[in-house]
């Protein structure tokens, strides 16, 4: 293990008192990740919810790393931050959803609709945390996994796994090429007066 | 050997499964499927979170590699979601997942 120590004190957070202003940085990063995912399923905006989504990711990325996970902060960052994220970027702006979009959404989201789904997940989330407190303070110091770890645990242990996950992302491909509408399909649509005939879906 | 973050992982595991209720909420309440699939992102973070704190709890390299995957399920996901969202908004002119109702009798 101790060839594996080498890189992860080139990480950072060279301070004394690392443990300390790490655990600061992780809670608070937690707070913006709760914060920000709030602000998501209430913002009626579809721009305004993705960019609390984006800024969500960043946070719980800085909490991946400052528990000792600095592989998954780096693709938490890349991969869902930047790449997956620009999807849903590309698409709400495809849609153009303007006011009228907003107005529908201030129409469908009153304060009875939350009532019965809050109430639910709320006892659920109590139930859990009352659980949780049985399971003792078990008060853990992360120490550094390294992507040379990951990778080697990636390709021996769960090769099988890392074949199949890439199987998935072409079936993902593949689906959504064949999924998107074609331009045929938009040009017909556009020029449609009312719901278009829904004979093919 | 550098030390990281001195947290209690149960706090961690609250937090990761509010998250996952917060998504939940939002998948059960919001009718733009766009929100919908915005929540269904929080949720898979979340279990990603659950993964992280367990790795950091054990030191082990699995949970790092659990979260490749989820990363890969959501690619996949978000790709197939958001085409099917297109496709939707094309033919019925609304994202309202309420509307998808051609194939009642």
């Amino acid at each position: 293990m101790s060839a594996f120590d080498v890189p992860s004190a080139a990480l950072g957070t060279a301070a004394p008192a690392a443990g300390g202003a790490a655990a600061v940085a992780c809670y608070a990063a937690c707070a913006v990740a709760l914060i920000c995912a709030l602000m998501v399923i209430t913002q009626r905006n579809a721009m305004h919810a993705l960019l609390y989504l984006i800024l969500m990711l960043l946070a719980l990325g800085l909490v991946f790393f400052t528990l000792g996970a600095p592989f998954a902060a780096v693709l938490q960052v890349a991969i869902y931050a930047g790449a997956v994220m620009v999807l849903f970027v590309f698409v709400v702006m495809m849609l153009n959803l303007g006011p009228a979009s907003e107005r529908q959404e201030r129409r469908w989201l009153g304060a009875g609709i939350w009532a019965v789904p809050a109430a639910l997940t709320g006892a659920l989330l109590a139930i859990a945390i009352y659980a949780l407190g049985y399971s003792g303070e078990a008060r853990v110091t992360a120490g550094v996994v390294t992507p040379k770890e990951v990778g080697i645990s990636l390709f021996q242990d769960y090769l099988i796994a890392v074949e199949l996950a890439s199987l998935l992302l072409v079936a993902g491909l593949v689906g959504a090429f064949h999924l998107a509408p074609t331009k045929g399909e938009r040009d017909a649509v556009g020029s449609a007066d009312g719901h278009p005939p829904a004979e093919s879906l | 050997m550098n030390e990281m973050a001195t947290v209690s992982t149960p706090t961690i595991l609250g937090i990761s499964l509010a998250l996952f209720l917060i998504g939940l909420l939002g998948v059960m309440v919001r009718r733009d499927l766009l929100f919908v699939l915005m929540s269904l992102e929080i949720m898979l973070n979340a279990a990603a979170l659950a993964f992280i704190a367990a790795a950091a709890k054990w030191r082990q390299p699995d949970g790092q590699v659990m979260v490749l995957l989820i990363l890969v399920a959501a690619a996949a996901e978000v790709g197939v979601g958001l085409s099917l969202v297109l496709r939707l908004y094309h033919r019925l002119d609304t994202v309202d997942g309420d509307e998808i109702s051609l194939m009642r009798g």
